[in-house]
């Protein structure tokens, strides 16, 4: 047991570090972006991104585990770890525009998509050139996915699209989107549904920022009056829309699972507990507050061991066990505990925010996007289920709407 | 990255599995469980006989050899099997005290006969409610002669040794105390069978009166090696506990799936999988910094004492945890005499408190990242 690299995995973190070496600065003091805060987009930043996006597509490096042309280098998934490792050392621009496109979009298109598709939108995804966002959830489809409305009809050799979606990430900047629809109401809601690509710059196509508690806008709402797509746009078969949407569901979990969220962590914690008095003294030495230290900090070091027995069987060219999918519910409800704790702590002071609070309002910052964080990408809920009925094998729960045409489903409103 | 057990490891895991699944059942825990005796020797007898008390002592003093790693997996199988054998005090916490502060004749007189399965060995420290403090310490250790009364010794009544914290001189604080390795058959000791929550690892009393004992360590040194034997036998706790947290989810799981209320399976309602679904991650939190702990023991990496603090702390977390939800997921079968439920739960409060309750260990852990954040 060590947690040194294998002799191959030393010499691709070598080959990963010279690349890097040659083409960006060392990390300065800047930390890194925060997850649950998505990007705006602002241009400059943008361009930036997309500049350093081609420069490691042209290297093989933006997608390790993709072919050769492709962005890639036909590389192992711990090749493509150790090169975010040592990326994450390296003063770059963000990864994060691109990450929904080729973590979920561009597989799923890869899957489903006909040859000409995949010739055609592959390469320009990788290199930063076109980016694509997810359409999936609607106001009255969020953990419920298949619950959505949004219509898709034939006429012809096109399908016209009327609806909405939500929660779209990135919508506002992106060029492409995996649009998924109800073809049929007159059957079960799973079975009615259908997969297309869109292209995002059709005027058929109305893209709103939402603006979100915390204050930003990451998350779109996306509406189609009669949008117009060519049935050769359809990924998969008619009515095949749920499996097609499980493909990219999964990929989306194996994008998530390694998050960690927020910098907001014990450490931060601490240094605030240092710099500050209670009734008894010093917070850094209140028997509550080091009992609070000690349980966040065993989440936090369990995960990141649990990350590293999940990299172990990468390693070793095994599966990985099921054990990484518990990363986001402890992530989320202990940013949204730690930082409620830091506040605590502050007193009085706790409830101003940005430089006029503490530690420049990094706890009321982490307060205020965790709520986002415990349910983007999958509630703590749903990813209990998943745990539940997938690694653990108990029954799906009783849905009374599974046999039921969709247009009989009671709705709320 | 290399962060798991090797082939070999996994091997000796699965065959102590197997071992266990044959030699000790619930049933074998009942009988110690319902019953005055200690252990089950017959058990004990075998588990020397397969090496397991000499796992990790080295081969010059009888031992195999192999590695804390090798102990660990061990132990995991034996916290699953919640076996009633005195294999944590006389290993991890008798044979570790030798090992961490024995001269060398002591180390040649009594590792030898722990690997064989000779000796019972165990550490009594507590001497009342409350936190075990240096001025908590009252029992003496003067002119070779111990004198006092110490409480809640587990394996106590079964031991032939024991390591004993006491007082031995007027120094204030830590400086003022002693290990004693004392012969607990010897004149002088008297001992009592407290008690217990879990009687399938009875504790006892031990009292004192001018009992002749052999001085372990340097004068002065008692607070330190004591703290870095229980930081190792805190890691080697975690891998039972995690043990038993594994069966309780096991257990929790087969019954929801079989046992059916209003009209389906009750493990088909959110409220069962959502306490499952957190007892599975508990379960891993703990199984991944319980790995870190064995890497600490094994390298003896400086970063052991903290390791160890979140191990017990995460592990102690995760048994408590699994152990209480698979009673109320059980329901009132649960809390009948019969249904197993029960022999973990109160397994599950032994080993968290038998080496010091979680209050105590998330101070120390804390202390530790002082400490490192400081370095």
């Amino acid at each position: 047991m060590d947690f040194e690299d294998t002799a191959e995995e030393a010499a691709f973190r070598a080959q990963a570090t010279a690349w890097l070496s040659a083409n960006a600065k060392p990390r300065g003091k800047k930390s890194a972006d925060d997850m649950a805060e998505m990007e705006n987009g602002a241009a400059a930043e943008m361009a930036a991104s997309r500049a350093w996006q081609k420069k490691k597509a042209e290297a093989g490096y933006a997608r390790i585990t993709w072919p050769k042309g492709q962005g890639g280098m036909g590389g192992t998934p711990m090749q493509s770890i150790i090169f975010g490792q040592t990326e994450s050392k390296f003063d770059v621009p963000s990864g994060g525009p691109f990450a929904i496109g080729l973590g979920m979009c561009i597989p799923t298109l890869m899957a489903y998509g006909n040859e000409e598709a995949k010739k055609r939108y592959v390469v320009p995804a990788v290199q930063g050139d076109e980016i694509w966002c997810q359409l999936f959830s609607e106001p009255a489809g969020g953990s419920d996915v298949a619950g959505l409305r949004t219509r898709a009809e034939k006429k012809g050799d096109e399908w016209v699209i009327n609806g909405q979606k939500i929660w779209t990430t990135g919508a506002q900047f992106s060029d492409y989107g995996i649009l998924l629809t109800r073809t049929d109401p007159n059957v079960p809601k799973h079975k009615g549904l259908t997969m297309f690509y869109i292209d995002m710059h059709d005027p058929a196509v109305e893209v709103r920022p939402i603006k979100q508690a915390s204050g930003g806008s990451g998350f779109n709402e996306v509406f189609f009056t009669d949008l117009r797509v060519k049935d050769s746009q359809r990924l998969g078969e008619v009515g095949q829309g749920w499996q097609v949407a499980l493909t990219t569901l999964m990929h989306e979990r194996l994008a998530v699972g390694g998050g960690t969220g927020s910098g907001l962590d014990v450490k931060e914690l601490m240094a605030l507990a240092r710099t500050l008095e209670l009734e008894d003294g010093p917070a850094i030495k209140n028997a509550s507050v080091r009992e609070r230290i000690a349980d966040w900090y065993v989440r936090s070091a369990g995960l990141k061991y649990t990350t590293y027995r999940t990299m172990t069987a990468l390693s070793r060219g095994q599966q990985p066990g099921p054990e990484a999918s518990i990363a986001k519910i402890v992530v989320a409800s202990k940013l949204q505990d730690l930082a409620a704790f830091g506040m605590e702590l502050e007193g009085e002071a706790g409830s101003l925010k940005g430089e006029d609070a503490p530690a420049h309002g990094a706890f009321q910052m982490g307060w205020m996007s965790s709520p986002g964080l415990r349910i983007a990408g999958g509630t703590d809920e749903i990813l209990r289920n998943i745990i539940a009925e997938r690694v653990l094998g108990l029954p799906p729960d009783v849905r009374v709407d599974k046999d039921m045409p969709f247009n009989k489903m009671p709705t709320g409103r | 990255m290399n962060f798991d057990f090797s082939d070999d490891q996994k091997m000796l895991k699965d065959q102590a599995r197997k071992f266990l699944a044959e030699k000790c059942t619930t049933k074998t825990v009942r009988k110690v469980f319902e019953s005055t005796a200690g252990h089950d020797a017959a058990l004990w007898k075998q588990v020397a006989e397969m090496g397991w008390t000499g796992t990790a002592i080295p081969e010059n003093y009888g031992g195999l050899g192999l590695g804390y790693l090798e102990l660990c997996v061990v132990a995991e199988e034996l916290g699953r099997a919640l076996a009633p054998v005195p294999f944590a005090s006389t290993v991890y916490l008798f044979a570790e005290a030798v090992l961490a502060a024995g001269s060398e004749e002591q180390k040649q007189k009594y590792l030898p006969k722990i690997a064989s399965g000779e000796l019972i060995g165990t550490f009594a420290r507590a001497e009342g409610p409350g936190a075990v403090i240096p001025k908590s310490i009252r029992t003496t250790f003067k002119g070779g002669k111990l004198s006092g009364k110490k409480i809640a010794v587990t394996d106590g009544i079964d031991a032939q040794v024991a390591v004993v914290l006491a007082r031995s001189s007027d120094e204030v604080g830590e400086r003022g105390l002693s290990l004693a390795i004392v012969d607990l058959k010897g004149a002088g000791v008297k001992r009592r069978a407290e008690d217990s929550i879990d009687p399938s690892r009875k504790n006892a009393e031990l009292t004192f009166d001018n009992a002749s004992a052999e001085a372990l360590g340097k004068p002065g040194e008692a607070w330190g090696n004591t703290s870095r034997v229980l930081d190792r036998a805190a890691i080697m706790t975690a891998f039972e506990q995690i043990g038993g947290a594994d069966v309780c989810l096991a257990m929790a799981k087969d019954y929801a799936l079989t046992r059916y209320a209003f009209g389906r399976q009750i493990g088909s309602y959110q409220a069962i999988k959502h306490k499952l679904a957190d007892m599975y991650v508990y379960n891993e939190l703990a199984r991944s910094n319980a790995y870190y702990g064995a890497w600490a023991l094994h390298t003896n990496a400086r970063e052991l004492p903290l390791a160890a603090a979140a191990a017990r702390v995460s592990a102690t977390q995760a048994f408590d945890y699994a152990a209480k939800e698979n009673t109320q997921t059980h329901g009132g079968i649960g809390f009948t005499w019969e249904v197993d439920c029960h022999l973990f739960y109160k397994r599950s409060r032994q080993l968290g408190l038998g080496l010091g309750p979680q209050r105590t260990w998330k101070d120390k852990l804390v202390t530790e990242l002082e400490l490192s954040n400081a370095a």
